[in-house]
């Protein structure tokens, strides 16, 4: 019996320690330092909102604008994508524990300040830190097949819904 | 200790049941919405494959100007993947291509509620959603 019970911690810490590991835990990957956003996950938010689109980071908005688009779930883009009463507060809790304005990595901080005081936009592609990080991208290049909108990160940003945005990651599809 | 180890057995098949909570097959699911609509309609008689598919492929339009049906996002033949207008794929609904089709009673509903309201603009009626399933049940 207690074999059992110590190969059960022995199998846990290995497991977490792993976990540590992948996370990196022990030191920025990617843009170095505390540039980028660091990768949050929560079950409910991945399944509900990822079922329709690719997730976005928390950390993209700040928490006025996810309680918009949380509000307003029922004509959510056009669609209706409502939840029941728990799966919502849960989300809602997730995206604002994480928001813009609660993050201290410099993108999300950038975001943030790039949105005047009084707006709360609930589109990412609407905030100035966007339009001025993609003034070199055309129109044209959002509409293509491969990429389908300004709001389909994931198309150039491979590790988008893990809040990897570095530039040296970019790789616009023909 | 041993106390314990049959608590801990408990505690994991607890665990497992409450996962299942609403796993239901195709056809326990048709039931339900069977009962439901004999309810709902005096008239109704039983469900059918045929109906499903009319209104699987029955194009409206939606108040915002465009034509809209079950296969806008599904395709036509819901042995396909289908995909969603955020570029995310759907896998297919026929039970043929895809045997995880209706069997969590809550998450059918949910759907159902949501695509209703978007295709319809209103919810729909346990007949429709019973013919809708036994269609994508009758597609070989």
């Amino acid at each position: 019996m207690k074999k059992w019970m110590q190969l059960l911690v022995l199998i846990t810490s290995i497991t977490s320690a792993g976990t540590l590991l992948a996370s990196g835990g022990f030191g920025e990957g990617g843009e170095g330092g505390s540039s980028a956003m660091p990768p949050v996950t929560n079950a409910k938010w991945k399944t509900e909102c990822g079922s329709c689109h690719m997730v976005y980071h928390p950390g993209l908005l700040p928490e006025r604008s996810w309680n918009k688009v949380m509000a307003g779930l029922d004509k959510h883009f056009g669609e209706n994508a409502s939840l029941d009463a728990l799966t919502h507060d849960e989300i809602t809790k997730f995206l604002a524990a994480n928001s813009a304005d609660k993050q201290t990595n410099r993108r999300s901080s950038r975001i943030n300040q790039s949105i005047p005081a009084n707006a709360t936009p609930i589109r990412i592609s609407e905030t100035r830190y966007f339009t001025s990080k993609h003034d070199e991208v055309s129109p044209n290049t959002f509409k293509r097949k491969s990429v389908g909108s300004a709001s389909n990160c994931v198309a150039c940003h491979k590790g988008a819904e893990k809040g990897d945005f570095s530039e040296s990651q970019v790789k616009i599809p023909r | 200790m041993r106390n314990s180890f049959v608590k801990q057995s408990f505690l994991v098949l607890g665990l497992l049941f409450s996962i299942n909570t609403f796993a239901a097959t195709p056809q326990e699911l048709l039931k339900q919405y069977e009962v439901q609509a004999k309810q709902e309609n005096a008239a109704f008689a039983s469900l059918s494959a045929e109906r499903g598919a009319n209104f699987f492929k029955a194009e409206r339009t939606h108040s915002d100007g465009k034509k809209v049906s079950c296969a806008t996002c599904h395709t036509s033949d819901p042995r396909n993947q289908g995909k969603t207008r955020a570029n995310k794929v759907i896998e297919p609904m026929a039970i043929i291509a895809n045997p995880q089709r209706f069997t969590d009673a809550a998450k059918v509903e949910k759907w159902f509620s949501r695509n209703c309201k978007d295709v319809l603009e209103r919810v729909c009626t346990a007949q429709e959603k019973g013919d809708y399933i036994q269609y994508l049940i009758s597609v070989k």
